[in-house]
């Protein structure tokens, strides 16, 4: 395997720099290097952190919300709505007594208009958002990698036809597209021949079509420019086939920028699913997504402050978390540019 | 330069033909609801539906379908008729787009403006806590989904129900009443939408000027002892800004047809609202009219991004 930065590394002795001593000067491993400068950024790792929790939150939903004892995300309660149909605040009781004489009272993030427990599907959001994103990303990184390998190292018709594609898929309005298929594949029978059902599939899917494109640019960019280095040329004169030097020599080199995009992927998928989920796309009303939920809550905002607060909150925290761990992986990667 | 931005409109059209046929076949192959039925109304019986399809030419083959709505496009610049409610799509069209334009223009003047300068300010001070700050900020504004930031903002700010009501409520734009009238009322949609764009022109600037900063001829200023100020304004910032442009033209561009969530926050009859509300309705040739809009928008923004690149860096050459 070969990687253009290596550098070498002083050791704490404090050898000027360019004199190799004899002792104690190793060379570190790029992925060493990243890992050394990622270290020092405690901002990156407390986003890190906060991603974690917020995994492990989609993890453990179920027992949260049982830890907290609140009601199942989809439990439809009438008590915990006041008497005009209006949703209770945080921990208020119910103005009149229950069929069974107790007075109810509402989660610490209140309930919906259904009398729904806001936290638990709060808490239970984190699951779509997370599910959709990764799959959405992994798959953009899948297609794009893919494409943006064959474009840039076979370049020729291949390439002009990808990047033909690409300029169509920019120009193209990208969430009128992703509206249309939303809807057109939301029906019963889905589309394409029942590829695509109804649900989370047509939003993976819908996301991961309109940000492909992107990836595989990036991808090809890298591409042209390792294809012409030293060292595929020398391995190509050791008469390695291409599919050796496609994956020995340069996907080895690709795999810092798809790591720093697909972290810059994520948020922005996030972001794209409940964008979806608040227009009404693809995702049916009882499942608890943040985005359907601030949707729901758009009509009464001014009566229920929290209904709109709380899982925008946690859409917030989300993305920025992501964000964060994305800026720190590219600072480390790329300490000329860092902050 | 001519023959490159001939070569470019040629590529426009062959574009724009591709983003029709797209359209067309998507909305056509995959519908969820059978447009004849739709305009048949409640009463309907299979007759009236056979005879609407036979009206509309339904039963045509696709590619029939395909050339005729082509042909009415290009030669009698005919975008179609409304599904529900038997309107000329031009019109409606064009109602759309000046809202749409005036909310993204706005938006943009905004946005340019406080990237610019917290950009400039962010990388002059850099690494002081207004740096930082303003860079912290900015991805927090980078990760706010912007209906929410319209909900919050109109819950604390708008003037019926709004905590503070210094802003106008939304639903209050009313582009009949005059675009100046009304331009009140899209203060509010201004500043939500180019909350995300400012922190990411911000973040851009800064990273440009820093690098900027960092080159020779920047050292030379330096060494003739020009003012610092003279030296961040005349010699970084103009070479810093260059690749902002683009970024500004392509992003209006794609706004444009992206800018349905703010517009329906704020109530704004956009035509991101406009080609929404025809998705979900299934009218066919409103969308299809919309979307080549917006395609044409994003085309023409990159084409006279490229060719104004030439003008405003001497580098590049076509």
């Amino acid at each position: 395997m070969s990687t253009i930065s290596t550098e070498l590394v002083e050791p704490e002795s404090g050898l000027p720099a360019g004199e190799p001593g004899p002792v104690g000067i190793a060379a570190r491993s790029p992925l060493q290097l990243f890992w050394r400068r990622l270290r020092k950024d405690w901002l990156a790792l407390t986003a890190l952190g906060i991603v974690l929790l917020i995994i492990l939150t989609a993890i453990f939903a179920p027992v949260i919300v049982d830890l907290a004892g609140t009601a199942a995300p989809r439990t439809q309660n009438a008590d915990l709505t006041g008497d005009f149909g209006e949703p209770l605040g945080p921990n208020a009781q119910a103005s009149s007594p229950s069929a069974d004489g107790t007075v109810a009272q509402a989660g610490p993030f209140g309930s919906d208009k259904l009398g729904r427990d806001v936290f638990s599907r709060t808490v239970y959001g984190s699951r779509i958002s997370l599910l959709v994103a990764f799959i959405a990303t992994a798959i953009t990184v899948l297609v794009g990698v893919t494409l943006g390998l064959l474009a840039g190292y076979y370049r020729g018709w291949i390439d002009t036809l990808l990047t033909r594609v690409m300029d169509l898929m920019l120009a193209f309005p990208v969430l009128v597209l992703a509206i249309g298929i939303g809807v057109a594949c939301s029906g019963a029978e889905g589309c394409l021949g029942g590829a695509i059902q109804p649900g989370l599939t047509v939003v993976i899917f819908v996301i991961s079509l309109s940000t492909w494109p992107y990836m595989a640019r990036i991808v090809r960019g890298q591409v042209l420019s390792l294809r012409e280095k030293e060292f595929v040329e020398a391995s190509r004169s050791l008469g390695a086939s291409d599919r050796r030097i496609i994956f020995k020599e340069i996907l080895p080199n690709l795999v810092a920028p798809i790591i720093v995009y697909s972290t810059v992927l994520i948020p922005q998928n996030i972001l794209f699913e409940a964008a979806l989920a608040f227009l009404g796309i693809g995702i049916d009303p009882s499942d608890p997504s943040w985005g359907a939920m601030i949707s729901d809550a758009a009509s009464i905002f001014r009566e229920a402050w929290w209904y709109m607060t709380f899982p925008g909150i946690a859409l917030l925290v989300t993305v920025l978390a992501f964000n964060l761990v994305g800026d720190g992986l590219q600072d480390a990667l790329n300490p000329r540019t860092a902050k | 330069m001519g023959t490159y931005i001939l070569r470019r409109l040629l590529w426009t059209v062959v574009l724009l033909f591709f983003v029709t046929a797209l359209t067309f076949l998507i909305f056509n192959v995959l519908p969820t609801a059978d447009p004849a039925k739709l305009r048949a109304g409640r009463n309907q019986t299979p007759e009236t539906v056979a005879a609407i399809r036979d009206q509309l030419n339904l039963d045509d083959p696709f590619l029939t379908r395909f050339f005729s709505y082509l042909g009415d496009l290009l030669f009698h610049f005919d975008f179609g008729t409304s599904v529900l409610n038997d309107e000329p799509v031009r019109p409606l069209i064009f109602e759309a787009l000046p809202n749409t334009l005036m909310l993204v223009l706005g938006a943009a003047v905004v946005w340019f403006v406080i990237g610019v300068v917290i950009g400039t300010i962010s990388a002059v001070k850099r690494g002081s806590i207004l740096d930082r700050v303003a860079m912290t900020t900015a991805l927090v504004a980078i990760s706010a989904p912007v209906y929410w930031l319209g909900l919050v903002a109109l819950y604390l700010f708008s003037s019926d129900l709004g905590v503070l009501g210094l802003f106008p409520a939304a639903g209050t734009y009313d582009a009949s009443r005059g675009v100046f009238t009304s331009i009140s009322s899209l203060f509010l949609p201004w500043l939500v939408l180019a909350a995300a764009f400012s922190a990411i022109y911000a973040r851009l600037l800064r990273s440009n000027l820093l690098e900027t900063m960092s080159e020779d001829y920047i050292r030379t200023a330096r060494a003739k002892g020009l003012k610092e100020r003279t030296v961040v304004f005349k010699h970084g910032l103009r070479s810093a800004i260059t690749p902002i442009i683009t970024v500004l033209g392509l992003d209006i561009g794609i706004l444009l047809g992206g800018a349905i969530l703010t517009e329906s926050v704020f109530g704004i009859p956009g035509i991101g609202r406009l080609s929404f509300d025809a998705i979900q309705r299934n009218d066919i040739d409103i969308v299809q009219g919309a979307t080549l809009f917006l395609a044409l928008g994003v085309c023409t923004m990159s084409l006279l991004v490229d060719v104004l690149y030439a003008f405003l860096d001497p580098r590049v050459r076509y």
